[in-house]
């Protein structure tokens, strides 16, 4: 079990930056994720905590010991690949065993320990087979027997899903949390799934190009976007973003749209730009016959308790999520109000969300290390 | 009239047979001229020669004793007077007027094919998989130019480099000496194996090697632990290639070897001029060369019909 502290980490390959200057910790027995589209980095940060990649620069801390220019084997950290590279040439026992037969371990003990984990995984009648012919299922088992059987400080888990069916993922997602929770180990997890992310994580780290733009709670990166980015990337549908009048002080309470007004949370900082960006997300508008915004209806797709609605109004088109009980016919003009408390506005230089009363109060507070 | 489907990869009855039969027909053709040598082997020198040509015929062992014995000819009377026969091989000979000197070269002109076909088998294969290795996961300065090279050393025709070859091994000792053939055919087959086993070793997905580094090993062990046993296929093809290479090579052989290095293709044409053109012999000493090949082949042929297929049905 440990803690992993990483400090202005980056990597460059050539002129390109993979990882640009990273800053967190992932606390002892957590289960972090970390979440972002397609080459953001998540691997590359992976493999440097791992030892497999060299960094071009920062430090790299497990439990407090400098780590950074260690070898990969002599950092006792697990680590599952995508496509759980099992070794073909071993059968399952083999392939679980494997990292003990390094240790120095009895072969009693090899044996047992190899066993525990197999039953732990239920995979202990598969132990003669050989992994060529195991169902996907069952090959991501054994690869997780292989991280387990270490007892290693920590599990790194490059999208150890993505392999799997969506049907299948559903599930081994719960188990993969569910042993987690059990064996208790520190535990990074990548994927660019936000859903996995979301069911899964204690904390969530969320990164594009490169950059670590939020970390916290999954429902603090839901809830209380730091960027723009972040809010677009986090939620299905993603949350509208609305041109809106910028060049408000703090204390603020509204913020004008096409002239309309909408109350927002109080402003923390003013917004000097004349621009500014509104967030709003989809179950945070509703449908009404009057509001500050009106717009004809362009489509409706029903989803079983709920309809999605797309809107186009003055200020741009607008999704909204509303209840099936609200009547709503293509074509018709609607009006739409804001839930004021859950408004998030950006800066549109900087991408940022300027604070705001939304980023108060008793979601967990987000801790930067 | 009724139209049979099949779908579009499976091919039908009657297009099965008829690819049967022409591989078979293929096989019969190219395997005529080995049955033949073969055949050849058992007859006796006459039938061996005669017009038509015998495809039955009483088999004897005439043509295997000749090979490996010496022989000279002798009056009738001086052979009634050597009394019976003590072996079978001594009573084959004295049918046709001879008797035995002594043992022929053969024996020890195989054993030079043995030992230098496979000592440079396994050396080229070792050294080109540890390079091909070291070319597949290392970052090796003028990486393309060095493979490259490596390749250019095979398009010289050997006729062009076999004098300064014969002239340096001269100078260093090395004419007519296993070790001298050894590292001859050894530095032939060497280009030839790194490009082949790079290509198998690129294969093999880098994440095996990480996943054994992250749990513990070395990366020499994860290179012999997990790499080595993914590259057998690969590594069988690899050596069966540098064998028949090897085992076959005739040019530097004939330049360089004369007598204790000198391997079968250059000795089995002398025994021609042994004693007549003695057929049976030569059949018998070309059916006994191609035996280690074949086997050698059986013994692999399930890692090499996967390593010729170039990891095509890996997995
Ligand atoms: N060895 C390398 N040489 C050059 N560029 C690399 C190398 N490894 C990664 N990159 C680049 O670094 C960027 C980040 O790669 P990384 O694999 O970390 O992305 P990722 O977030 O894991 O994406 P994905 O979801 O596709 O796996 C990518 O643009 C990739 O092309
Ligand atoms: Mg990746």
């Amino acid at each position: 079990m440990a803690e992993i502290r990483i400090e202005a980490l980056t990597k460059s390959f050539g002129d390109f930056t993979a990882v640009a200057g990273s800053n967190f910790t992932i606390r002892d027995g957590e289960f972090f994720v970390m979440l972002g589209p397609s080459g953001c980095g998540k691997t590359t940060t992976l493999r440097m905590i791992a030892g497999l990649e060299m960094p071009t620069s920062g430090r790299i801390l497990l439990d407090g010991e400098d780590v950074t220019f260690n070898r990969a084997s002599q950092r006792d950290i697990a680590f599952v690949f995508q496509l759980f590279a099992l070794y073909p040439h071993m059968n399952v026992r083999q392939n679980i065993s494997f990292p003990l037969r390094v240790q120095g371990v009895s072969r009693r003990e090899v044996r047992a320990r190899t066993e525990e984990v197999a039953k732990m995984l239920e995979i202990d009648n598969l132990l003669s087979r050989r992994v060529s012919g195991l169902a996907a299922g069952d090959r991501q088992r054994v690869a997780l027997g292989r991280a387990i059987v270490r007892r290693a400080k920590a599990f790194l888990m490059d999208e150890p899903l993505g392999a799997l069916d969506a049907e299948f993922r559903d599930r081994m997602c719960e188990e993969l949390r569910l042993l987690h929770d059990r064996i208790g180990a520190t535990t990074v997890y990548v994927t660019h799934d936000q859903i996995e992310a979301m069911a899964m994580a204690d904390r969530i780290c969320v990164m594009n190009k490169g950059e670590v733009l939020q970390i916290g709670v999954p429902m603090e990166v839901y809830e209380r976007p730091a960027t723009r980015f972040v809010a677009g990337f986090i939620g299905s549908p993603s949350m509208n973003f609305l041109p809106a009048q910028g060049g408000f002080q703090a204390g603020a309470t509204a913020i004008r749209v096409n002239g309309a007004s909408l109350a927002m949370p109080q402003a923390r900082e003013g917004l000097a730009a004349t621009d500014a960006v509104l967030g709003a997300r989809p179950e945070h508008i509703t449908i009404a016959d009057e509001g500050p915004l009106r717009g004809r209806v362009f489509a409706v797709e029903y989803m079983g308790a709920r309809q999605l609605v797309t809107v186009d109004t003055d200020a741009g088109r607008l999704r909204v999520r509303a209840p099936n009980t609200v009547r709503a016919k293509t074509g018709e003009t609607v009006g739409l109000t804001f839930d004021a408390e859950r408004l998030v506005v950006f800066d549109p230089v900087s991408d940022r969300a300027v604070r705001s009363a939304l980023f108060e109060g008793d979601v967990v507070a987000e801790e930067r290390a | 009239m009724s139209v049979a489907a099949y779908s579009v990869g499976e091919a039908s009855p009657r297009q099965k047979l008829l690819a049967g039969v022409l591989v078979v027909a293929y096989a019969l053709v190219t395997m005529i001229p080995l049955v033949w040598i073969v055949l050849t082997g058992f007859k006796s020198p006459p039938a061996s020669i005669s017009y038509p040509p015998q495809v039955l015929f009483e088999p004897t062992l005439e043509g295997y004793v000749n090979l490996f014995t010496t022989r000279s000819r002798q009056t009738p009377e001086y052979i009634e007077s050597l009394g019976p026969a003590e072996t079978w091989y001594d009573a084959l000979v004295r049918e046709r007027n001879m008797v035995i000197t002594g043992k022929s070269r053969f024996a020890g002109r195989y054993m030079n094919s043995v030992i230098i076909g496979f000592g440079s088998t396994f050396l080229a294969v070792f050294l080109g998989t540890l390079a091909a290795y070291a070319f597949s996961r290392f970052k090796v300065p003028l990486k393309d130019d060095l493979m490259f090279f490596i390749l250019s050393t095979r398009m010289m025709p050997p006729v062009a480099v076999a004098i300064p070859i014969y002239l340096m091994y001269r100078e260093l000792g090395l004419s007519d000496t296993h070790l001298g053939m050894i590292l001859l055919y050894t530095a032939v087959n060497l280009s030839l194996s790194v490009w082949l086993l790079k290509g198998f070793v690129d294969e093999i997905p880098r994440e095996y090697e990480e996943a054994a580094v992250v749990d513990g090993y070395t990366r020499f062990q994860a290179f012999v632990k997990v790499v080595l046993p993914q590259m057998r296929a690969g590594i069988a093809a690899t050596a069966i290639f540098c064998l028949i290479f090897a085992w076959n090579e005739y040019a530097f052989a004939l330049l360089l070897t004369s007598g204790t290095a000198q391997t079968a293709p250059p000795f089995i044409p002398i025994i021609i001029g042994e004693g007549g053109l003695d057929w049976p012999a030569v059949a018998a000493g070309t059916t006994l060369f191609l035996v280690p090949v074949v086997v050698f082949t059986v013994l692999l042929r399930k890692q090499l019909l996967r390593g010729i297929t170039f990891g095509a049905v890996r997995r």
